[in-house]
């Protein structure tokens, strides 16, 4: 007897082995070699613990009155320090939290607050054209309006970007709508899932949207 | 043999939670920033709006332009011709041409697109105070924050001209801060339409209404 009697088992072990260490591997690389763990639930710590569930969710306020170019420019800009003071020269006047953007607004210096959704450079976005074809802030963001402090909501991926562009009229909404995060067509789901369905088709005609899958679109 | 199989699949669940105890799983918190392979292909020399620079002496990339810049831009389509941003004109001060007196009427065509515009913008800009009725009871004031905004209903404020309205809006008013940064010209103009279009609905009486439109009212 050359072998000793155990190696008889050993081609089953040496396979669960591999099968296990080959579905950890698979399961390992879909979970965490990719955006949705790589980026997705960054939350810097903002040098001003500026709340957007207080702001936009509670206040009622539209995200347009602080990122004002939003429907102009590619990039959606931070509100200038004036813009908090507007509210905040009567509100919290002499709060601790809101000494840099008073700072700010005196001396004309920026607030350091720390960039949470960024591309790669090699990516072209552009805000206005996804704003003005009703395409809303939730779609990308997720619910900011609930945030206290912004979290990198979706992964921003090529993927997530081309699911939306091979299939507009599943995500379009009127423009008017874009920046009401808890719109739905209906509050019933299977109702708004059908309107979703017949209305989207209209808005994309209506709208001429289209569905924009070559490279150049993006990497231009 | 079964014991073999069952320590492998243990040891795998062991080495499965150990992984996920410190990787967490997908979208959870994290404060760092992600971790990007190749950043010379991610992150190029270039400016960016909003970031920080140091190139320039206050380390901005978004500089203001200096004084006396002119945007290039189409001119304004108003009712006595084009005018262009840099021009002394009534659309651009709110002034009448050479003087500090306001214009008494919007220098804009007044109407339904520039209302509808005007509604729009005013929801936005300046509902949080002033309400979307106009009237002073903003959220603002709702929940107790900021006393005294202004009834834009009040009489001394409806027989404000539109060419005071407009300079309101751009440059603020005592406690009021300026509204101009975050709204282009045409835009102030269509609120200022919009704001008279709230106080005439205010003002109106049965009496204006059609007779069909009378037998209506409840
Ligand atoms: C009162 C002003 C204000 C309003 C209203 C507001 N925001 Fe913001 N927003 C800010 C400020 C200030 C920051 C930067 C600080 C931060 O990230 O928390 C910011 C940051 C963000 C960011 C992250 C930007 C980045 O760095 O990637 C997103 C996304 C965002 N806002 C979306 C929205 C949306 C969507 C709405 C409307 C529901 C909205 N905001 C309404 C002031 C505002
Ligand atoms: C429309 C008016 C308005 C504007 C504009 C506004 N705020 Fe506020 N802010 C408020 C109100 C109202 C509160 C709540 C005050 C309270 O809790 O008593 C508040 C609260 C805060 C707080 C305290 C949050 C907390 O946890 O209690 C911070 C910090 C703050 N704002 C920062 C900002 C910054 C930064 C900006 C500009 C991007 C801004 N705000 C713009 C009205 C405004
Ligand atoms: C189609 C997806 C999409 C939609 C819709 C969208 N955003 Fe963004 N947003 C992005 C991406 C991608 C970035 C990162 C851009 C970059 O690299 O600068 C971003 C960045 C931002 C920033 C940080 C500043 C900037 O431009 O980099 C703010 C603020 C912001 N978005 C606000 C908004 C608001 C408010 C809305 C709705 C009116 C909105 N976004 C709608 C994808 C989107
Ligand atoms: C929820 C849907 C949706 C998502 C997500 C989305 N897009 Fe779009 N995108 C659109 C629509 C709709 C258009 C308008 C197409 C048209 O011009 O008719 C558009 C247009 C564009 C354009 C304009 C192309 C041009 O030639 O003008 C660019 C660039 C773009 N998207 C990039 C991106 C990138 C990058 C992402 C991912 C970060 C992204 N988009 C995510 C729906 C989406
Ligand atoms: C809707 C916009 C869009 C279109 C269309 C698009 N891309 Fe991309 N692409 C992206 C975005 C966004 C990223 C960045 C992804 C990231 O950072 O995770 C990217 C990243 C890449 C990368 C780098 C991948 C990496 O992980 O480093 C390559 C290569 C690429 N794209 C090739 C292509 C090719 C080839 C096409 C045409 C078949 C194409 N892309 C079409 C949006 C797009
Ligand atoms: C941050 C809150 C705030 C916002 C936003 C705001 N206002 Fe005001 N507004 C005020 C306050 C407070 C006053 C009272 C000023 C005073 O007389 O002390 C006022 C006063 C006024 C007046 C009367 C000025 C006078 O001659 O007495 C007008 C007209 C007016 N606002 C128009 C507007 C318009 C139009 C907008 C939108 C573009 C707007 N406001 C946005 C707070 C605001």
């Amino acid at each position: 007897m050359i072998f000793p009697k155990w190696t008889n088992s050993l081609p089953l072990v040496l396979g669960a082995v591999a099968a296990l260490a080959g579905a950890g591997v698979a399961a390992g690389v879909t979970m965490y070699l990719t955006p949705k763990y790589t980026r997705a639930g960054y939350t810097p710590v903002q040098p001003v613990p500026f709340s957007h569930n207080i702001h936009a969710g509670q206040l009622g306020l539209d995200c347009r009155f602080c990122h004002n170019g939003v429907e102009r420019s590619w990039f959606a800009n931070l509100p200038g320090a004036s813009t908090c003071m507007n509210c905040h020269s009567v509100v919290l006047k002499d709060d601790p939290r809101l000494a840099i953007v008073r700072e700010s607004a005196a001396n004309n210096t920026p607030v350091p607050w720390v960039q949470v959704h960024k591309v790669p450079d090699y990516v072209y976005f552009n805000h206005s054209v996804h704003v003005d074809r009703g395409i809303s802030c939730v779609k990308c963001h997720g619910r900011v309006d609930q945030m206290d402090e912004v979290r990198h909501d979706k992964s921003l991926s090529m993927s997530f970007c081309l699911d939306c562009h091979r299939d507009p009229a599943a995500n379009i909404r009127p423009t008017d709508k874009v920046t009401k995060l808890d719109w739905q067509w209906s509050t019933n789901a299977a109702e708004a899932d059908r309107l979703q369905d017949s209305e989207g088709k209209k808005l994309v005609e209506h709208m001429k949207v289209e569905s924009l899958t070559s490279c150049s679109a993006c990497h231009r | 043999m079964i014991r073999i199989l069952l320590s492998i699949a243990l040891i795998g669940a062991a080495l499965g939670a150990a992984t996920v105890g410190i990787l967490g799983f997908q979208g959870s918190q994290m404060r760092k920033p992600p971790f990007e392979l190749f950043p010379d292909m991610d992150r190029q020399a270039k400016l960016r709006p909003q970031e920080p620079n140091h190139f320039f002496a206050n380390g901005v990339s978004s500089q203001l332009a200096p004084a006396g810049t002119v945007a290039r831009s189409q001119p304004l389509q108003t009712l006595n011709g084009e005018v262009y941003t840099f021009e002394d004109s009534p659309v651009n001060t709110g002034c009448v041409v050479g003087t500090t007196n306001f214009v008494e009427t919007n220098p804009l065509p007044v109407n339904e697109a520039l209302l509808a515009r005007g509604r729009d913008r005013f929801d936005i800009y300046c509902a949080p105070c002033h309400g979307r009725l106009g009237d002073g009871n903003g959220i603002t004031k709702k929940i107790g924050v900021m006393a005294a905004v202004a009834n834009l209903h009040d009489k001394r404020i409806v027989e404000l001209t539109d060419g005071e309205i407009f300079n309101t809006i751009t440059h603020g008013k005592s406690t009021m801060g300026a509204v101009g940064p975050l709204l282009p010209t045409p835009d102030r103009w269509a609120v200022v339409a919009y704001l008279r279009a709230l106080q005439l609905s205010w003002l109106g009486a049965k009496e204006d209404l059609t007779t069909a439109q009378q037998a209506t009212l409840k």
